[in-house]
């Protein structure tokens, strides 16, 4: 008998009313996007693993009758399930999260722009401006892409924060650069350069000219 | 001398990055810190990235990157020993040590922390110095009590 690789079996499941095709192991938002739907997303990024820190992406979905609500980044397509990645409650958690993400990076053009989408006010909060929302790109995109390792969190809870560590930055940053064009606030860039400042002005790898 | 044992704790773990817990606190066991040379050199011989060894060090309350005292005191904040005075007690040890919580003197003789719930109930208000439990605790028995370690 002729062995043959297991089927991957195609789903259908309901996204915003329309018929969507996926395979087994896709994600929600994999799906949508598939599908040209669109989900606010902070903390994805295709090349990476999801993560789900920022909870932007919160759809509700509907099995079997029972209504939940989930990180469209991480669940995974299930057949007949209903998706809708827009109603009152939907929009709800995701102005109240972006209110919350807005008293830490105020002046984030991104967050600006999903601000006025969802009707966010961005003075809701008292500001506590870390400028950094913890999404983990950085440090990610550093550690799955690069390899480097260059920044990591420390510390936990309300104290957590992103850190460059010295002496792996001053070998590694000055060529890469590339998580500042990932960072939804500006921070990364703002924490490399006062990483260079304090702990080794003038040493970063020389460019050649 | 220190470093040897980090260099015989490091030698038992080497090549095996899912020994970095278990290795931080087995330094921390034995200098009641972790350096930062140390750190270094776990990222070396476990093969994990330094950004890693200091997000896990600075992680669980654990472990310390500052030098702690010879004896650590730690004064249970927890609800039910709040309801029985802790805070009162708190302000004795404080007092008498003059340290904050986290804070070490600078002859290293104690270290300070508070805990919300140590989890003797039971026996609150409570200190624990070293591992002891010292149960049903008043200001007036802090002296005698901190009096025993040197
Ligand atoms: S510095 Fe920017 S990219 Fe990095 S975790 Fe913070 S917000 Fe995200
Ligand atoms: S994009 Fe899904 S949680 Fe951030």
């Amino acid at each position: 008998m002729k062995r043959e690789s297991p089927p991957v079996a195609e789903i259908v499941l309901q996204i915003d009313g329309k018929a969507v095709k996926a395979t087994e192991g896709m994600t929600v938002l994999q799906a949508a996007s598939s599908a040209t739907i669109s989900i606010p997303t902070l903390c994805h990024h295709e090349k990476l693993e999801p993560y789900g820190a920022c909870r932007l992406c919160m759809v509700e979905v509907e099995a079997r009758g029972r209504k939940s609500y989930v990180v469209s980044c991480l669940y995974p397509v299930a057949r007949d399930l209903i998706v809708r990645t827009r109603s009152d409650k939907v929009d709800k958690i995701r102005r109240v999260i972006l209110e919350e993400l807005l008293a830490h990076a105020p002046h984030s053009p991104e967050l600006m722009r999903l601000a006025q989408e969802y009707g966010a006010d961005k003075d809701r909060f008292e500001k506590e401006s870390s400028f950094c929302i913890l999404c983990g790109l950085c440090v990610r995109y550093c550690a799955e892409i690069k390899g480097k390792n260059a920044v990591g969190f420390v510390d936990h809870g309300a104290r957590r924060k992103i850190r460059f560590v010295p002496e792996i930055a001053s070998n590694e940053c000055w060529d890469c650069q590339e998580c500042f064009a990932l960072c939804p606030t500006s921070f990364a860039q703002a924490a490399y350069f006062l990483t260079e400042a304090l702990a080794f002005p003038g040493r970063r790898k020389a460019w050649t000219p | 001398m220190c470093s040897d044992k980090i260099d015989q704790i490091l030698a038992r773990h080497r090549g095996k990055p899912g020994a970095l817990i278990r290795v931080l606190i087995e330094i921390q066991h034995e200098k009641r810190w972790l350096p930062k040379e140390a750190l270094a050199k776990v990222a070396q011989a476990l093969e994990v990235p330094l950004s890693r060894v200091t997000q896990i060090a600075t992680f669980y309350k654990t472990f310390s990157l500052k030098p702690k005292g010879r004896h650590e005191v730690h004064v249970c904040t927890g609800s039910s020993c709040h309801v029985r005075g802790a805070a009162r007690l708190l302000a004795e040890v404080q007092r008498m040590t003059g340290l904050k919580p986290g804070e070490t003197d600078s002859e290293s003789r104690f270290s300070l922390e508070t805990g919300s719930c140590l989890g003797s109930c039971s026996l609150g208000p409570e200190i624990i110095v070293d591992g002891t439990h010292h149960a049903r605790m008043t200001p007036a028995k802090v002296e005698g009590v901190l009096k025993r370690y040197s």
